[in-house]
């Protein structure tokens, strides 16, 4: 029996946990499946082509491994598990229910039914198209409407959650919004506006080009498009992590948030910032200005100040936690943290990795620098520090109290966990620092390089350690997938009164005192949009008025 | 944590530590002088990259020149123009000869899908987007080889996708 300081929580009904457990249970399985090609990839890479022996069950092309890994991977691991985490977030900090739980209902099978629609193409063998499917190489109409409808399904998803919003701030007229609700919140409403990017090259060019409607499409608008969406998605599938480790993860570091204020200003920085920077994608794109080039990349160096902010306030959090633990001096605080918490290992492994992959950004947002890696492999080296590390090993570290607490049951085989999230770490180290410099000597990425002619000998030594790092990392989301399939098939639960409880930090100064600024829609708002007018506006307009749907599809 | 907290505060203020205050500041000097520095090696010293250079119809541009020519040509004093068709699973031309010291314009399109266009050990690093014509220049004072990869997906025999540019020693032909 522990006592509690009064601080109301909300407890999840029956209905809410089976909802947000259904949205784990299709994260888990893509990321199971979607793994499993990723070391494909890279024992390819090192010479051993694997997918020659899988040819009998389908999997017989590098690039349909490819496209499975990225799309089930990035996009539907991803997507599922945000969903169903600020679903979460967003009923337990408002300590409310869902206002229309019917709409989410209707958010998440449309989802599921466009996962469905999207990777029957995909394992056929219709839509290697990798998953920026940049036109003209062509996929079936069903990759494009499946995608379609799983963004459409996580919109609806967001709109439930701010009819929630809605009716708890008429509730409450007065209240600061709770943090982890308020961070949800911000992800979504960036994520409605950041996805029109790919509705619009969807609806005008993907969809009617693979159905026969029109003769072809406009490549380059159509990467225009895309990249409007690209790059926020980038902190859509980031915001929850910070979410987690702003307001949960001190509490289970036995800590408070450090800075409520500097933590809502991160926030609504990253809605202001981060959908005007998609050209920092496109710098060796003809067919779009230096100029134009220039001012986005400005402004990319503009969306790493909140995230050098969260830096700051989440190693502050941390090191005040530490210190309620007796750990001491400028460094050696780290070690009292409680290192034994699988959920706690990840989420801190997970930290000191984005560091790394936080310079590597500013390095791929410097215009000309740009040149000597774009489309190198150190690309995909920078962003498994960032989606598959920040994100996923942070997300398998939430997982680890959260399926627990959903299920009544405790976690099977911690100290397997935690080897689990060490596994991924390390494997992740040996695995992306050999990508980032096979980029720097040149070598190309999405390739399979286990056939190319051009390959130099320098590159073997490195394109081996990518397969050994693949190999630990196979190895890792293995443990972590039965861990996570046995906690929630065993028989035994926890006993009543010791269940898992939902981690969330206080703020060291009452959220009430922070300025009502901080807390007010319509002035973010307004500027989100404006800024998205002016940093796009002039050449948008110029590619769409220009635009000649003149490229007729290929495949792949 | 400043001693300021133990007076009680009642209105809602904009709070910040001190510490914080200091990374605030740190952050938004750092991160300006990457993008001064950035600017001062693409705008004074020109280190630049492709912007928008021409656009083509994919269909035809094959059939029209200087595109119906690929390959070398010589503007005299140095300096020379090359253009280069990309197409699943091929670049054409191959082979590109230029002699030491010279400065080259390339000129890159595609008659089908998105390809790239990597010119190994040098700053040459372009999208090739059917419609478009991508655009940089180098200057080769060492002779030796430079394969030129295709660095985008391109379809299933992508991983074939090279050239070679030459740059021959003494004079050239």
């Amino acid at each position: 029996m522990t006592t509690l300081k009064p601080q109301p929580t909300y407890e999840l009904t029956k209905e809410d946990k089976r909802f947000v457990g259904l949205h784990l249970v299709v994260a888990i399985f893509a990321l199971s499946v979607g793994s499993l090609f990723g070391p494909l990839q890279a024992f390819e890479w090192a010479g051993f082509d694997l997918y020659q022996y899988l040819e009998p069950i389908g999997l017989d092309d590098y690039y349909k491994g490819l496209t499975a890994h990225g799309v089930l991977n990035a996009l539907v691991w991803t997507t599922f598990f945000i969903t169903g985490f600020l679903t979460l977030t967003t009923i337990v900090g408002l300590r409310r229910p869902l206002r229309y739980p019917k709409l989410n209902q209707l958010g998440f099978w449309m989802m599921v039914v466009g996962l469905v629609m999207a990777a029957i193409p995909i394992l056929a063998g219709w839509a290697s198209v990798l998953y920026t499917f940049y036109p003209p190489l062509e996929a079936s109409w069903s990759f494009y409407l499946g995608l379609t409808l799983v963004v459409v399904g996580s919109w609806i998803e967001g709109y439930g959650f701010f009819f929630t919003f809605i009716a708890w701030r008429k509730e409450n007229p007065d209240v600061r919004t709770p943090f982890i609700a308020f961070g949800g919140l911000i992800t979504m409403a960036m994520w409605q506006v950041a996805t029109l990017g790919i509705a619009v090259e969807i609806l005008t060019m993907l969809l009617p080009y693979s159905l026969g409607l029109t003769g072809g499409t406009d490549p380059e608008l159509g990467r225009t498009f895309f990249w409007f969406t690209g790059h926020p998605l980038v902190y859509f599938w980031l915001l929850p992590a910070y979410i987690s480790w702003y307001a949960m993860l001190p509490k289970q570091a036995g800590g408070k948030m450090f800075s409520d204020s500097l933590a809502r200003l991160a926030f609504w920085l990253f809605l202001l910032l981060s959908i005007p920077v998609g050209f920092h994608h496109q710098f060796v794109d003809p067919g779009i200005p230096t100029g134009w080039k220039a001012i986005h990349a400005s402004l990319t160096y503009g969306v790493a100040f909140p995230s050098m902010l969260t830096l700051f306030t989440v190693v502050a959090s941390l090191e005040y936690a530490a210190s309620r633990r007796g750990g001491k001096g400028l460094f050696g605080w780290i070690r009292a943290l409680p290192w034994g918490d699988p959920s706690v290992s990840a989420q801190l492994l997970a930290g000191i990795l984005f560091m790394f992959g936080g310079i590597g950004g500013i390095t791929n947002a410097s215009y000309n620098v740009n040149l000597v890696i774009h489309n190198t492999a150190w690309i995909p080296g920078h962003f498994h520090l960032t989606v598959a590390t920040a994100v996923t090993l942070s997300f398998m570290g939430i997982s680890y109290w959260l399926v627990p607490h959903l299920t009544g049951k405790p976690l099977w085989k911690p100290k397997w966990a935690l080897v689990q999230t060490w596994l991924w770490f390390v494997g992740m180290i040996i695995f992306s620092n050999a990508m980032h410099v096979l980029g720097l000597l040149g070598a190309p990425r999405r390739t399979a390089l286990g056939t190319a002619p051009y390959v130099p000998d320098e590159w073997n030594g490195h394109l081996l350690r990518v397969s050994i790092g693949g190999a630990i990392l196979l190895v890792s989301v293995i443990m972590y997938v039965v861990t996570m399939v046995r906690t929630a098939a065993q028989k035994e639960r926890v006993a009543v009164g010791e269940e898992v409880q939902i981690p969330i930090a206080e703020s060291l100064r009452d959220p009430q005192l922070t300025p009502l600024w901080l807390d007010t829609w319509k002035p973010w708002l307004i500027g989100t949009v404006l800024l998205i007018v002016l940093a796009y506006g002039p050449q948008l307009y110029e590619q769409i008025s220009n635009a000649s749907l003149s490229s007729p599809g290929f495949g792949p | 944590m400043s001693d300021q907290q133990l007076i009680p505060e009642e209105v809602p203020s904009f709070h910040a530590d001190n510490y914080e205050k200091k990374w605030i500041a740190f952050s938004m000097v750092l991160l300006v002088a990457f993008a001064a520095t950035v600017a001062i090696a693409g705008f004074a010293l020109g280190f630049q990259i492709p912007g928008d250079e021409s656009r083509v119809d994919p269909r035809t541009v094959a059939e029209t020149l200087p595109w119906s020519e690929p390959g070398v040509r010589d503007l005299g004093g140095g300096e020379y123009d090359v253009y280069i068709i990309s197409q699943q699973y091929l670049f054409t031309p191959r082979e590109i000869r230029v002699p030491a010291g010279s400065t080259v314009n390339f000129y890159v399109t595609s008659i089908d899908v998105q390809h790239g266009f990597k010119l190994q050990d040098t700053n040459i690093n372009m999208q090739i987007v059917p419609g478009q014509v991508s655009k940089l220049t180098a200057e080769f004072d060492d002779p030796g080889e430079y394969p030129y990869i295709c660095h985008e997906y391109c379809g299933i025999a992508h991983a074939a996708m090279f050239g070679s540019l030459i740059v021959e020693a003494g004079g050239g032909s």
